[in-house]
């Protein structure tokens, strides 16, 4: 039984009777008839359910069938990485960025790689093929997202063969996070400074086989959903957000977009190469569950322009400054040179100092703008490291969306938010 | 017109008929999934697997207990202690890895100057207990002997890009 429903249903009957001239004597009261009504009722979701996307916790209050309130608890996957971070020297701390939003890694490396090259001032040194190379793999993260996003979000309303089918693709494009950075997922590639370590030969070929065969399998994806009566059912209209109160509630990225508002950090604050890269930011108009959808959908056809473009611009060079006391020297100059070694040993145990400073760097993540706010004290850790997640300001507008939806829309809802714990509770 | 067009495509379930046309489609094509234990996916040689402490063709360990790993190991998952060996070359007495601790990063790979810790191509060592998770300097090496020559070819295939 929830509090609130009990105080609410008190407040009926105890009004009228708390008049003293209807009450005969303190112990008159026996006759009188109280109607106390119960009808709403609380349901705990999650945190173990699948439909949560992770361990979210939605506690929610039910009229019938409809929400009356949802209130997400978080902290379930709360690691403290921001806490963390401040032991760990700028390069040690790359690892667990991966970690914040798994299903994007290289974006949110992206981020703490740009802050710590803004306070080390050397953004500008950056080689282009490193630019190129990092752009493209955001690019790709970007898909590798919507991906998962869109086709569990088709799971949870009910159809299972997206899933099957875009899995397929991700599975190539971890293949390629593979063949750059050693991992599925937790690749560490991005550095300070450029990336680990050039792209294999082949790779920039299969991107290109593989980008040429993804339009597609959009296609094909857009066939089962975009149309499908019943994934219109279960979205249109459902979690309405207007284009003042998705500000308002700090939206970002593709939410924000289906709302209405063309804002987009690759266009409003250009990074990378992103001012050279010739794109389209996709706008939604009603700011429901199924224009969120359309949204990521036209995203990844965007993201697979600039990812050919990138292809395109992708020069033989360095990528990595020059600098050896930010990035380590080369091995075969590492095992000749004292020089380089004293480099080498230096930066893998003390790593590099920052000079005192504090930025806020943005960056365009598949789930909207994540931010890294990053305090140097002039030694090789950071003083603070806060992240700004996109996720956490989704989730916070729960409650308006889901009012008076059904339960099942509340799952549509949560999909449609991309709710990705790791960078919520970080 | 138009709403008669729609109104037929609505009646006729159009969307629902091509969808499902779509999925008999690829109940056709070719599977893409393998048959896991037998068959296994491509790994590039910048796979970060299983440790392994590797030797020098003449048996001689690689390690020099510089100890690099350790210090830049982000999770504390490398412990090491060293004295010089009755030849008078520094060698270590321990090397720990809690591979429960260990996040798979590959900065010690990296670090080493020698190429004596490695991330193998193994990502097969699931155990039952935790205890088996902690490996020893024996453990180490033996995987090192086990995996040499994927070690060697995926050190050597990675070479011109490190």
């Amino acid at each position: 039984m929830s509090g609130s429903s009990a105080m609410a249903s008190e407040a009926g009957p105890l009004a009228t009777s708390a008049d003293p001239a209807t009450m005969p004597s303190a112990t008159g009261t026996s006759n009188e008839v109280k109607t106390v009504e119960v009808d709403s009722h609380t349901i705990n979701f999650g945190p173990q359910h699948p439909a949560a996307h992770g361990v979210l916790r939605l506690i929610l209050e039910m009229k019938g069938e409809m929400v009356e309130r949802a209130d997400p608890h978080i902290g379930l996957l709360h690691r403290g990485t921001e806490k963390l971070v401040e032991y760990k020297t700028y390069l040690q701390a790359m690892p667990y960025m991966d970690r914040l939003d798994y299903v994007s890694p290289m974006c949110m490396e992206h981020s703490w790689v740009l802050a710590v090259e803004r306070l080390l001032h050397i953004e500008k040194d950056v080689p282009e093929r490193a630019r190129v190379i990092r752009t493209m793999f955001a690019e790709l993260t970007r898909i590798l997202n919507h991906l998962l996003n869109v086709t569990t979000y088709a799971l949870d309303c009910g159809a299972i063969t997206p899933a099957l089918w875009g899995f397929e693709q991700r599975e190539h494009l971890l293949e390629f996070y593979e063949a750059a950075g050693g991992s599925h997922y937790h690749v560490n590639y991005f550095r300070p400074g450029g990336v680990a370590r050039d792209l294999p030969a082949d790779l920039p070929g299969r991107i290109a086989t593989w980008a040429a065969q993804f339009p597609k399998f959009l296609d094909d994806l857009e066939g089962l959903l975009t149309n499908n009566r019943i994934f219109k059912q279960r979205t249109v209209d459902i979690g309405v957000m207007t284009a003042e109160q998705a500000m308002e509630w700090g939206f970002s990225g593709p939410c924000l977009r289906a709302s209405g508002v063309p804002w987009d950090l690759r266009k409003a604050q250009p990074y990378e190469i992103y001012d050279q890269l010739d794109f389209d930011i996709p706008v939604g108009r009603q700011g429901d569950c199924y224009d969120r959808y359309l949204i990521r959908i036209m995203e990844m056809r965007q993201s697979l322009r600039m990812v050919e473009q990138c292809l395109g611009r992708l020069k033989p060079g360095p990528i990595k400054i020059l600098d050896n006391k930010i990035v380590p020297p080369k091995r075969g100059e590492m095992k000749r040179s004292m020089e380089s070694l004293i480099h080498h040993f230096k930066l893998y145990t003390e790593g590099f100092h920052v000079p005192e400073g504090a930025t806020y760097t943005v960056t365009e993540a598949p789930k909207g703008e994540f931010g890294m706010y990053l305090v140097a004290d002039g030694t090789n850790r950071p003083y603070r490291c806060k992240v700004r997640a996109p996720g956490f300001a989704h989730l916070q507008a729960m409650e308006v969306l889901s009012k008076g939806h059904m339960l099942a829309d509340a799952v549509a809802i949560i999909g449609s938010l991309d709710i990705v714990f790791g960078e919520i509770d970080r | 017109m138009a709403s008669l067009d729609r109104a037929a495509r609505s009646m006729l379930l159009s969307e629902l008929v091509s969808g499902m046309a779509l999925t008999l489609k690829y109940f056709f094509k070719p599977k893409v999934t393998i048959n896991y234990p037998y068959e296994k996916g491509a790994l590039s040689p910048r796979f970060k697997g299983e440790h392994a402490l590797r030797r020098y063709p003449n048996g001689e360990e690689r390690c020099i207990a510089c100890k690099l790993c350790e210090a830049v190991c982000p999770a504390l998952a490398i412990t090491i202690e060293a004295e010089p060996r009755e030849d008078g070359s520094r060698r270590t007495t321990r090397y720990d890895i809690d591979m429960t601790k260990c996040i798979y990063c590959g900065m010690c790979e990296e670090a080493c100057p020698v190429d004596a810790i490695v991330e193998g191509p193994n990502f097969e060592f699931s155990v039952e207990t935790r205890e088996e998770l902690l490996y020893d300097k024996a453990r180490l090496l033996a995987n090192g002997d086990r995996w040499e020559p994927e070690l060697a070819k995926r050190l050597e295939l990675d070479a011109p890009y490190r």
